[in-house]
């Protein structure tokens, strides 16, 4: 489906709802809005429930016939099992303060993308079916029944919220819709209402470790092919291990870095940092084809299936026999190791506090979890002045950095990112105030919604962020956007070319490898994307 | 239309007051049996289910960051909206509850021509907000100069306090002005601010016309239709003392007030007006964010079926060899093994 131009698409905001009761106004599935249904064949690969063949935009979404008996029984048991959920379902008060905080909200301008209002979709099940006063009292206290309508609708908006957590910072509760998607979704995959684009990877990285499926000679065969142009660009060839048993350091990267333009080029970077501390310092780093997969795409399905793909990270950890885990430039990776792994599948007690063992720094901020963020690593590593860097091969670029959702709401990772990019290159500026840090504007594509078939929602999702950086490129010709996460650089590309044209997207390490000597190198006439050198752009 | 109900249920419930206590005598039943039942409605329910979400349980540690996280030596953490100890997170708290410090951050958004998304700060709501909470409290505790007998010294203060503009006999409280205030503010955004008033609910209003009918109530008892206040206070003395009285010629209007606060007591343990509990044990908020460092601990968690990386060599073997991968069990043995089963 062919999707308006920007102009257009901007023009047809509007934030006012329309007239009459939310609950009277039934949602039609719009096409460019959702994701096709989950395969049956993924779903059964990881025995998830129901699977079969589905159309959304189908009346008949061939439900099993106790399906509001398992929805509700679903509901019952998680509002012990979370008390988040429970007080969130419990205390809302509508203030409306997350309403215009939400990028789907800004930016088509869909009243039941308000997080509010898409809490209240499974909220106003909770007092129907529930709570005593809402089976009395019914619509008079904000309850109604599950109907197939309703259902729908929560499986239509549910994948419509990318688990940003924006709005849980402006909630005078610290309501958290994430947390209430998670759920509700939870609930979805009960009776089988998923989406492809989770479901698949799902299946692929629980059986080949990555995302897309690739088996691992094949995954080895792309790190080989990243090191023939790293040789080609600066005469050096890195030589990575795999499923090296008795390495140092495990490296986890998401799988999107190895297989999707422009991460390939971070992961080069990761690549020419590891030779360099190999050959400086003899730092033994291995990648594993097993544990390849950095992100989880069973965060986006439940709680049982993250912890299910999350589990071989600290297996394969333990099999190789490392000393610690370092991880990759990820956004919802980085919210799983760093809020969920050590409950889940710790204690990793076979592991030793992370220390660097060229800095000789101990990351006391990761002494349970033993997983250090190869940004914090790198910081820590420029700082002590152990990288030899060349900035003026960055000199070409304006950049300005796109905090990542998790990475800055699930974590506070904000001043390692930045003294990196500052370390790299000279032209660095900040995005207006209201967009960074904490109040961070999702990519549009997060916890599994960076499919094909729904660009429309997507580009409206990406809005908020996309503009913000117009406004540098407008005023600072900004012309590269760094990120810290993988669906970022995947999702950002899309979109910043849509509403902004003009400006790239990197992670942070393609910027550390431009700027990275490496011993013997030869002169570089081009970065790692190909393109010429400050300063060789002609002959 | 959900307004108007709301409104129409609040007079209902005043008209009911006003036949029952004053037209049909009932005065024993509303000054009395009706304030017991509500206030141990209310202490039940609001324990009930502050207890109920205790007994959910925490299986993951879900903070909210909103500064920067604890990490490098060199890197100056915000230990207040990114708490990594318990001091932070009671400091956290402290803004939150006391100061409202997330809806202090409210911004509105505006969509400009020429492709702007602009944010502007947007505090009406966060003064408004607290305008009415923190006088509401104030009109609460200067209340308690009916219940106790010599009244304490810091409520007679807080009393001096709230009247000292001395405007008009009695003096006017300058609680009950900005309460009414706040509370219309409230109100109005509710009903003409589009998004809002797309997302409010009877449950919204309800609340809203019952306190402002407690406050007007109150104020027209104290200014309008004077009311024996020597027998209002022999009435709330014999409540907390639990001898109960009901003493001649306390006027209709005061059993009206005290019905409505009756109700307001029993509709807050089934209402959205427990986010006053609530705030308390909100995850986000009240957790420190140092779940790297120190691990929480899932009382429910319990062990799933995972890609073993046996399965995963057996599956690959052949291609992992071919491509110089390492494996554990060298591809002969296998084959020979599997030989031997056949």
């Amino acid at each position: 489906m062919a999707i308006e131009k920007p102009d257009v698409l901007f023009k047809n905001i509007s934030h006012r709802p329309p007239q009459g009761d939310w609950m009277d106004v039934q949602s039609k599935i719009k096409p460019g809005r959702y994701c096709y249904a989950g395969d049956p064949e993924a779903l059964e690969y990881v025995g998830l429930p129901n699977p079969r063949k589905w159309n959304p935009l189908d009346d008949d979404w061939k439900l099993p016939e106790n399906w509001q008996e398992i929805v509700i029984g679903g509901l019952k048991e998680r509002l012990d099992r979370f008390r988040s959920f429970k007080i969130f379902m419990d205390v809302c008060v509508r203030c409306g303060a997350c309403a215009d905080k939400c990028h789907f909200f800004i930016g088509s301008g869909d009243p039941k993308n308000m997080p509010v209002l898409r809490a209240e979709l499974l909220r106003s099940i909770y007092r129907g079916e529930i709570t005593k006063a809402g089976k009395i009292l019914g619509r008079f206290a904000g309850g109604r029944k599950l109907t197939e309508e309703v259902l729908k609708e929560i499986w239509y908006y549910y994948y419509q919220c990318t688990e940003c957590r924006r709005c849980s910072v402006f909630c005078p509760y610290g309501i958290d819709q994430a947390e209430i998607t998670i759920i509700g979704r939870e609930l979805l995959n009960l009776i089988g209402l998923n989406i492809d684009w989770i479901a698949k990877p799902v299946a692929n990285c629980y059986r080949t470790g990555n995302h897309l499926g690739i088996q691992p000679h094949a995954f080895k065969d792309m790190i080989d092919f990243f090191c023939d142009d790293i040789e080609e660009v600066c005469g050096i060839r890195p030589e990575p291990t795999f499923n090296k048993v008795g390495a140092d350091i495990l490296f986890v990267t998401p799988s999107g870095d190895v297989f999707a333009d422009p991460g390939t080029y971070t992961c080069m970077g990761y690549l020419m940092l590891f030779h360099y501390l190999k050959e400086e310092y003899g730092l033994d780093v291995t990648w594993s084809t097993y544990a390849s997969e950095g992100g989880n795409f069973g965060f986006f399905t439940s709680h049982e299936m993250m912890k299910r793909l999350n589990a071989k990270m600290y297996m394969e950890a333990k099999r190789l026999g490392v000393k610690w885990i370092l991880g990759g430039e990820c956004g919802h990776m980085w919210r799983v190791i760093h809020q969920y792994m050590d409950t889940m599948n710790g204690p990793a007690d076979f592991l030793e506090t992370p220390v660097s063992p060229i800095t000789g720094t101990k990351f006391q901020s990761a002494a349970s979890t033993k997983m250090v963020h190869i940004v914090e690593f790198t910081a820590d590593l420029i700082k002590n002045g152990k990288l030899n860097l060349d900035k003026s091969r960055n000199a070409n670029i304006k950049a300005t950095f796109h905090d990542s959702c998790n990475t800055s709401r699930g974590m506070g990772f904000f001043e390692e990112p930045r003294y990196i990019i500052k370390n790299v290159l000279d032209n660095f500026y900040e995005m207006p105030e209201g967009t960074t840090k904490e109040q961070t504007f999702c990519c549009g594509g997060g916890s599994g919604l960076n499919a094909g078939e729904n660009e429309e929602i997507r580009m409206m999702g990406g809005l908020p962020r996309a503009n913000a950086v117009k406004f540098v490129h407008d005023r600072h010709d900004v012309n590269m956007l760094s990120c810290i996460c993988a669906i970022d650089r995947a999702t950002l590309t899309q979109s910043v070319n849509y509403w902004v044209p003009g400006v790239e997207v990197c992670g942070l390490h393609e910027l550390v490898g431009n700027a990275l000597v490496l011993p013997g190198e030869s002169e570089r006439e081009t970065d790692l994307r190909a393109e010429p050198l400050p300063g060789k752009e002609e002959e | 239309m959900k307004a108007i109900y709301s409104m129409f249920l609040v007079f209902a419930l005043i008209l009911l007051a006003m036949i029952g206590a004053g037209a049909m005598g009932m005065e024993y039943l509303f000054g009395v049996i009706i304030p017991y039942l509500a206030v141990v409605v209310f202490i039940v329910g609001f324990a009930a289910k502050v207890v109920g979400w205790g007994k959910a349980a925490v299986p993951f540690n879900i903070t909210t960051t909103c500064g920067q996280g604890k990490s490098l030596p060199w890197i100056k953490e915000n230990k207040i909206e990114n708490p990594s100890s318990t001091g932070g997170v009671i400091a956290r708290m402290f803004f939150e509850i006391f100061l409202f410090r997330s809806l202090f951050r409210n911004s509105k958004v505006e969509l400009h021509d020429g492709q702007r998304v602009a944010y502007s700060s947007s505090k009406w709501l966060w003064l408004f907000a607290i305008l009415f909470h923190y006088t509401f409290l104030v009109i609460f505790l200067r209340h308690m100069r009916f219940f106790t007998e010599p009244v304490p010294f810091p409520f007679e203060m807080l009393d001096k306090m709230d009247s000292m503009l001395q405007i008009g006999a009695p003096a006017l409280y300058l609680s009950s002005v900005v309460a009414i205030a706040a509370l219309s503010y409230l109100l109005l955004r509710r009903l003409f601010v589009p998004s809002v008033r797309y997302i409010s609910q009877p449950a919204d209003y309800f609340p809203l016309f019952l306190i402002l009918s407690v406050l007007v109530s109150g104020i027209m008892m104290r200014y309008f239709v004077k009311t024996d206040i020597m027998a209002v206070k022999e009435l709330t003395m014999g409540l907390v003392t639990f001898r109960p009285v009901v003493p001649e010629g306390v006027g209709s209007i005061f059993y009206v007030h005290l019905f409505l606060v009756s109700v307001l007591l029993f509709y807050f343990p089934m209402s959205k007006l427990m986010h006053m509990g609530g705030v308390f044990l909100s995850p986000t908020r009240n957790m420190p964010a140092n779940t790297r460092e120190v691990r929480h601990v899932n009382p429910w968690n319990y062990p799933v079926k995972v890609h073993t990386y046996e399965a995963y060599e057996d599956e690959f073997r052949e291609k992992m060899v071919e491509a110089d991968l390492p494996v554990v069990k060298p591809l002969e043995e296998t084959v020979e093994n599997a030989e031997n089963k056949e």
